[in-house]
C-alpha cells in the first residue's frame, strides 16, 4: 500500500530549511555566504521533486484539524510548485548578483551580511506555498503578511544604496496601508456572517441573500438589505489585493520599487507578489461571485479595474528606457489581463481560473527568465538601460536568443506561453461577452509589441557600445536554458500543466465538519 | 512522422543547426531543395483520385480544449506549399552576399519559410494561426538588420501594423470558435478542427456569421494589404532584404488569402453575403486607386510592392464571387501572383547591386548588355500583367468570368454589384500594362545610359528565375496542371 504523504509537508520541510538557513547564518565563519544559497537551491529542487509524491485532494483521516484552514487542490499543489521554482530561480539570480549586493552592504569583508538575501526567500517561499492553500481569511492573512514582511526587508536591502533605501520605504508605508484595507474588510465581511473561513462565508450568504423563510430550523435571507455592506467590505478587500498584484489605480509604488530594489528581488517580487495577489484573488472572487445579489456588482468593479490597468501599464510602458521600470509598467499590463481574466470568471468559472492560473505560469517563466539575462548583462554592461543591451546578439549570442525568446513570450507572439495564456484570456472574455476589455486588450497587445519588441531592435539592430563578450555562470546557463525550453514546451505541448491544473472537484471538509 | 512533418520541421531543424554553427548559406540551399523534393513528392503522392485531406496526422496537445497539431493537405494547401517550396528555393538562390552575421540571415529565412508551409499544411484553427505569427520577429529582424533605405521605420510599420492585424483575427477566429452550434458538432463539444468545421454544415450559427466575418475580414485583410489596411506594405518591400521581399510578398501574403478561402467561404456564407458590397468597394479600389499609385511611382521597389497590393483585389474578387470558377481562379492566381512577384522582386534584387536606389531614370538598355535578365523580366512583367501564356491569364479569367457569372443579370442594360466590380476592375489589367510595359520600356530599352556594372545575373540567380518562370508558364499552357488539385478542393469546401 501507497504511504500517503500530507501537503502540508512540503511547507514545513521548506520552514525547517529557512530556520536551518538562519542558525548557518549566525555561526558560519566563512565570509562568502554564496555556499548557502547553493544548498538551499539544491534543497528546494529536492523538495520540488518530492512534491510530486504528495497528494492532492484533502487527506479525510486528518479532516477536521488544519483543513479547515488549508485545504490542497491540483491547482493549490501547482502554485506550491511554482512558487518554489521561482525561489530557485531567485537564488540563482542572487548569486549572480552577489558581487552587486556586496558594493552596497557595509562590511570589511566581501560577502559579510549577505546571507540573510539567502534566507529571507525561503520564508517568502513558505508563504507563498500556505497562501496557495488557504481557504481562510486568517491563514490568508497571516500568509501574506510573511510574503510581504519578507518583502520589506529585501526591497531594503542594499543599505548604502539610495534608490534602495527608497525603494524600501515606499513599499513598507503602501504595504502598510493595504494590509490596514484587507484587515478593515475582512472584518465588515466578518461581522456580517460570522465567519472567516471562505467555504463557511459563501454557504452564509447565499443562504443570507436567499428568499427570506425558514428552513430546517434556520432562518434564510437574514442579510437581505446589508449588501452595501457587504460591498464595502469586498471593495476593502479587492483595493488591498490590488495594492499587491498593481493594479490600476494602486500601482503608484510599482515603477520606483520595481527600479530601486536589487534586481532579484524586483524579479521575485512581480513574480512573487503577483501570484499570491492572483491566487487569493481567485479564491475570494469564488466566494463572492457565487452570490447573485452582488455577482453583477462585482463584475463591474473588476471590469473597471482591468480596463485601467490595461491602459495605464500600456500607455506607461511606452516611452520607457530603463529596462527594469519598463518591466514594472508592463507588469502592471499584464496584472490588466490577468484582471481581464477574473472579471470573467462570473460567467464561467473553470476556464477563467484556468485562464488566470496558465498565465500565471507563463508570466513567471518569462519575467525570470528576462530578469535573469538583465542580471547578467547588467553586471557586465554597467546599466539597466535599454541601450546596455545594444549589440547584445554580437556579444553573446545566446543571452541574445533567449531573451528574444522571452520577449516574444511577454508579447504573446504564438507558439510562446505567453501567447497561450493571452490566447485564453482572450478567449474566456470573448465568451464573457466583455467587447470593452477585449476592445482595450486589441490596442494594450500592439502597444506590447512595440515596448517589447524595442529591445529586440536594440539587441539586433544596434552595435554594442563595447564590445567584450560576455561570460555566464554555468549554473546560471542552466537556469536560462531550462526556462527557454520551458517557454516553449509550454507554448507548444501545454498539456502537462494542464493535466496539473485539471480540478477534481474540491469536495472540503470544513463543509463536512461542519454541516 | 509523415511528409509534411518533415517539410515543416526540415527548416526549423536547418534554422536551429545554422544557429549552432553549420555553414549557413549552403545548408540552407540544401534544405530548401529537399523541402521542394518532399513537396514535389507529396504532390505527386496525393491521390487525385480519393481527393480531400491527405498525409494527415494528429499530434494531441492540450485534449481539455480541443487543441491538437492537426495536419494534412488537400489540393488547395499541397499548390500553397509548393508556393512556399519554389519561392523559399529562388529565395535562397537569391540572396545577396551577406557581410555581417550570415547565420542569422538564413535562420531568419528559413523560420519564415517554416511558418508559411506550417500554416498551410494545418488543420487546426490554433496552430494555423501560430505558425503564421512565426514569420513576425524574423521578418522584423530581416528588414531591419539587412534592408535598405528607411529599413528601421519599414521594419516598424509592418511589425505593429502585422501584430494589430493578427490580433483582429484572433479575436475573430475566437468569436468563430464560440460561436458554433455544438449541437451539430460530433461529442458535442467546440473544436478547432477545421476538417470537422467545414464538413458540420450550418455550424455557425446564420445571424452570428456577419459579427464574425467582419473581424476575419479586417484581420486577414490586414494580413494581405485590402485597401485601406495596405500602407505598410509598398514600404517594407521596398526596404526589405530581396529574399525576405519574396517570399513576404510571395508566400506570406498569401496566408490571409488562404485563411478567407479555407474558413471564410465554407463557414460563414451568411456573413460573405451581409458584408459583400464593402468588400467590393474595398477591392475596386485596390485594384484601381492603388494601380494608379502604381504607375506613379518612380522607383522600381516601391513600383512591385505597390502592384502587389493591386493585384490582391483581383483574389479579392474571386473570393467575392464565392462560385467555384471564381474561388479557383483566385486560388490559381495565389500562386501565379507569388511566382510572377517574387521572380520580379529577385530581379529587382540583382539590379540594386548597380544602382541601389533603383530610380528608373538611372537605368536604361539593359536587354543590351543583360539580354537573360531582358527575356526574364520581360516574361515576369507580362506574366503579372495577365497576359496569355502565364498562370496568371488563366486565373485572372477565370475570376473574372466566375465573379459575373456569379450573379444572374437582372435585366439587360443593369448589372448586379459585383458584375460592375468586374467591368471597373478589368480596367486593372490595362492598368498594370501601363505600369509595367513602362518599367520595362525604362529598364531594358533605348539607349543604355545605366550604371556599366548591370550584367546579366550569375548562374545561381538564373536558375532561380527559370525555376519560377517555368513554374508560370506550365500552368499558363496547361492549367490543368494545377486546377485539378485546386479545383476538387475547392468544391469540397463549397459543398458541404
Amino acid at each position: 500500500m501507497q504511504q500517503v504523504i500530507p501537503a502540508i509537508t512540503l511547507e514545513v520541510s521548506v520552514l525547517l530549511l529557512g530556520v536551518f538557513m538562519l542558525f548557518a547564518e549566525a555561526f558560519s565563519r566563512r565570509a562568502d555566504r554564496s555556499h548557502m544559497a547553493r544548498y538551499a537551491i539544491a534543497v528546494l529542487a529536492a523538495i520540488v521533486g518530492f512534491s510530486f509524491f504528495t497528494q492532492a485532494a484533502p487527506d479525510p483521516i486528518v479532516a477536521g484539524t488544519y483543513w479547515k484552514f488549508y485545504s490542497v487542490d491540483a491547482t493549490a499543489l501547482f502554485f506550491k510548485r511554482i512558487a518554489l521554482v521561482s525561489t530557485i530561480v531567485f537564488l540563482v539570480m542572487a548569486l549572480e548578483y552577489r558581487h552587486v549586493l556586496a558594493r552596497f552592504i557595509p562590511g570589511e569583508e566581501e560577502g559579510r551580511g549577505t546571507g540573510e538575501f539567502y534566507c529571507l526567500p525561503v520564508f517568502i517561499c513558505a508563504g507563498l506555498m500556505f497562501m496557495a492553500s488557504a481557504v481562510d481569511f486568517i491563514l490568508i492573512f497571516v500568509s501574506l503578511e510573511l510574503v510581504t514582511i519578507g518583502f520589506y526587508a529585501l526591497v531594503a536591502y542594499m543599505r548604502r544604496h539610495t534608490l534602495s533605501l527608497e525603494a524600501g520605504v515606499k513599499y513598507l508605508i503602501l504595504g502598510a496601508l493595504s494590509t490596514g484595507f484587507l484587515v478593515y474588510g475582512i472584518t465588515w465581511i466578518f461581522g456580517l456572517t460570522g465567519q472567516t473561513n471562505l467555504d463557511s462565508i459563501k454557504l452564509e450568504l447565499i443562504r443570507g441573500f436567499s428568499v427570506p423563510s425558514i428552513a430546517g430550523g434556520e432562518k434564510l435571507g437574514h442579510l437581505i438589505g446589508n449588501e452595501h455592506a457587504l460591498l464595502f467590505g469586498i471593495v476593502l478587500v479587492l483595493v488591498a489585493l490590488g495594492f499587491k498584484v498593481a493594479a490600476a489605480p494602486f500601482q503608484l509604488w510599482v515603477p520606483d520599487v520595481y527600479q530601486g530594489a536589487p534586481t532579484p528581488v524586483t524579479a521575485f517580487l512581480s513574480v512573487g507578489s503577483k501570484a499570491a495577489g492572483f491566487v487569493v484573488l481567485v479564491r475570494v472572487l469564488d466566494v463572492f461571485l457565487a452570490v447573485p445579489a452582488i455577482g453583477g456588482k462585482v463584475t463591474a468593479i473588476l471590469v473597471l479595474l482591468a480596463a485601467a490597468t490595461l491602459i495605464y501599464g500600456n500607455i506607461t510602458a511606452l516611452p520607457q528606457e530603463n529596462l527594469k521600470r519598463l518591466f514594472a509598467y508592463s507588469s502592471i499590463a499584464h496584472a490588466g489581463y490577468l484582471l481581464m481574466a477574473c472579471a470573467s470568471l462570473g460567467g464561467d468559472f473553470a476556464p477563467a481560473k484556468q485562464a488566470v492560473s496558465f498565465y500565471l505560469a507563463g508570466y513567471l517563466l518569462m519575467t525570470l527568465l528576462s530578469f535573469l539575462i538583465l542580471i547578467v548583462v547588467a553586471r557586465h554592461s554597467r546599466g539597466d538601460e535599454i541601450r546596455h543591451f545594444n549589440g547584445l546578439g554580437k556579444r553573446s549570442p545566446m543571452l541574445a536568443f533567449a531573451m528574444t525568446l522571452a520577449i516574444a513570450s511577454l508579447a504573446g507572439i504564438p507558439l510562446t506561453a505567453g501567447f497561450l495564456g493571452k490566447f485564453l484570456v482572450f478567449k474566456t472574455a470573448v465568451a464573457t461577452g466583455h467587447w470593452v476589455l477585449v476592445g482595450i486588450g486589441i490596442v494594450g497587445v500592439a502597444a506590447g509589441f512595440y515596448y517589447y519588441i524595442k529591445l529586440i531592435a536594440a539587441m539586433y539592430w544596434r552595435e554594442p557600445e563595447d564590445a567584450t563578450p560576455i561570460t555566464i555562470a554555468p549554473i546560471t546557463r542552466i537556469a536560462i536554458t531550462a526556462l527557454g525550453v520551458l517557454i516553449i514546451a509550454l507554448g507548444i505541448f501545454p498539456r502537462p500543466v494542464l493535466a496539473q491544473l485539471h480540478e477534481r472537484k474540491l469536495v472540503s471538509p470544513a463543509h463536512v465538519a461542519q454541516h | 512522422m509523415t511528409v509534411l512533418s518533415l517539410i515543416i520541421l526540415l527548416p526549423i531543424a536547418n534554422a536551429l543547426a545554422i544557429m549552432l554553427g553549420v555553414p549557413a548559406r549552403r545548408s540552407a540551399l540544401l534544405a530548401s531543395w529537399v523541402q521542394l523534393a518532399l513537396t514535389l513528392f507529396a504532390v505527386l503522392g496525393y491521390d487525385r483520385a480519393r481527393g480531400g485531406v491527405q498525409f494527415g496526422s494528429s499530434w494531441n496537445v492540450a485534449p481539455e480544449w480541443g487543441l491538437s497539431l492537426r495536419l494534412g493537405a488537400d489540393g488547395l494547401s499541397l499548390i500553397m506549399l509548393l508556393l512556399t517550396a519554389l519561392v523559399t528555393v529562388a529565395a535562397i538562390h537569391a540572396s545577396p552576399r551577406i557581410e555581417k552575421r550570415e547565420g542569422l540571415f538564413y535562420a531568419c529565412i528559413l523560420l519564415i519559410d517554416a511558418g508559411a508551409a506550417g500554416a498551410f499544411a494545418s488543420f487546426d484553427l490554433f496552430f494555423f494561426y501560430a505558425f503564421h505569427e512565426l514569420a513576425l520577429i524574423p521578418t522584423f529582424l530581416l528588414i531591419g538588420l539587412w534592408g535598405h533605405g528607411q529599413r528601421h521605420a519599414a521594419a516598424w510599420r509592418i511589425t505593429i501594423y502585422l501584430a494589430i492585424g493578427s490580433i483582429i483575427l484572433l479575436v475573430g477566429l475566437a468569436k468563430l470558435y464560440l460561436a458554433q452550434n455544438v449541437a451539430l458538432l460530433p461529442g458535442h463539444a467546440r473544436t478547432f478542427d477545421m476538417i470537422v468545421m467545414a464538413k458540420t454544415p450550418a455550424l455557425i450559427p446564420a445571424a452570428a456569421q456577419g459579427g464574425i466575418y467582419i473581424w476575419l475580414l479586417i484581420g486577414f485583410g490586414v494580413l494581405i494589404s485590402l485597401v485601406p489596411f495596405h500602407s505598410w506594405a509598398p514600404g517594407a518591400y521596398a526596404s526589405a532584404p530581396t529574399p525576405a521581399a519574396m517570399l513576404h510578398a510571395g508566400v506570406l501574403k498569401k496566408f490571409g488569402l488562404y485563411g478567407l478561402l479555407r474558413i471564410a467561404v465554407p463557414l460563414l456564407p451568411e456573413g460573405a453575403k451581409e458584408w459583400a458590397h464593402v468588400l467590393l468597394v474595398l477591392l475596386v479600389l485596390n485594384i484601381l486607386y492603388i494601380g494608379l499609385v502604381t504607375i506613379a511611382q518612380k522607383r522600381l521597389d516601391t513600383m512591385l510592392g505597390y502592384s502587389s497590393v493591386m493585384h490582391m483585389g483581383y483574389v479579392f474578387l474571386g473570393i467575392a464571387a464565392g462560385n467555384a470558377v471564381g474561388l479557383s481562379g483566385a486560388a490559381l492566381l495565389m500562386l501565379g501572383h507569388g511566382l510572377s512577384i517574387a521572380a520580379l522582386f529577385a530581379m529587382a534584387g540583382h539590379l540594386r547591386q548597380s544602382s541601389p536606389a533603383l530610380v528608373f531614370t538611372d537605368f536604361g538598355g539593359i536587354a543590351k548588355r543583360a539580354p537573360f535578365l531582358g527575356y526574364a523580366f520581360g516574361m515576369a512583367a507580362f506574366a503579372s500583367i495577365g497576359l496569355p501564356g502565364f498562370v496568371n491569364f488563366a486565373s485572372e479569367v477565370m475570376v473574372f468570368f466566375g465573379a459575373f457569372g456569379s450573379a444572374p443579370r437582372p435585366g439587360t442594360f443593369s448589372f448586379t454589384a459585383i458584375q460592375i466590380a468586374v467591368i471597373c476592375g478589368l480596367w486593372g489589367v490595362v492598368i498594370s500594362a501601363v505600369y509595367m510595359l513602362r518599367a520595362f520600356r525604362k529598364l531594358f530599352m533605348g539607349e543604355s545610359t545605366g550604371p556599366a556594372a548591370v550584367a546579366d545575373p550569375a548562374p545561381i540567380l538564373r536558375w532561380a528565375l527559370i525555376i519560377l518562370l517555368v513554374a508560370l508558364l506550365i500552368g499558363g499552357i496547361w492549367p490543368k496542371s494545377y486546377l485539378s488539385f485546386i479545383q476538387p478542393s475547392v468544391e469540397a469546401l463549397l459543398a458541404k
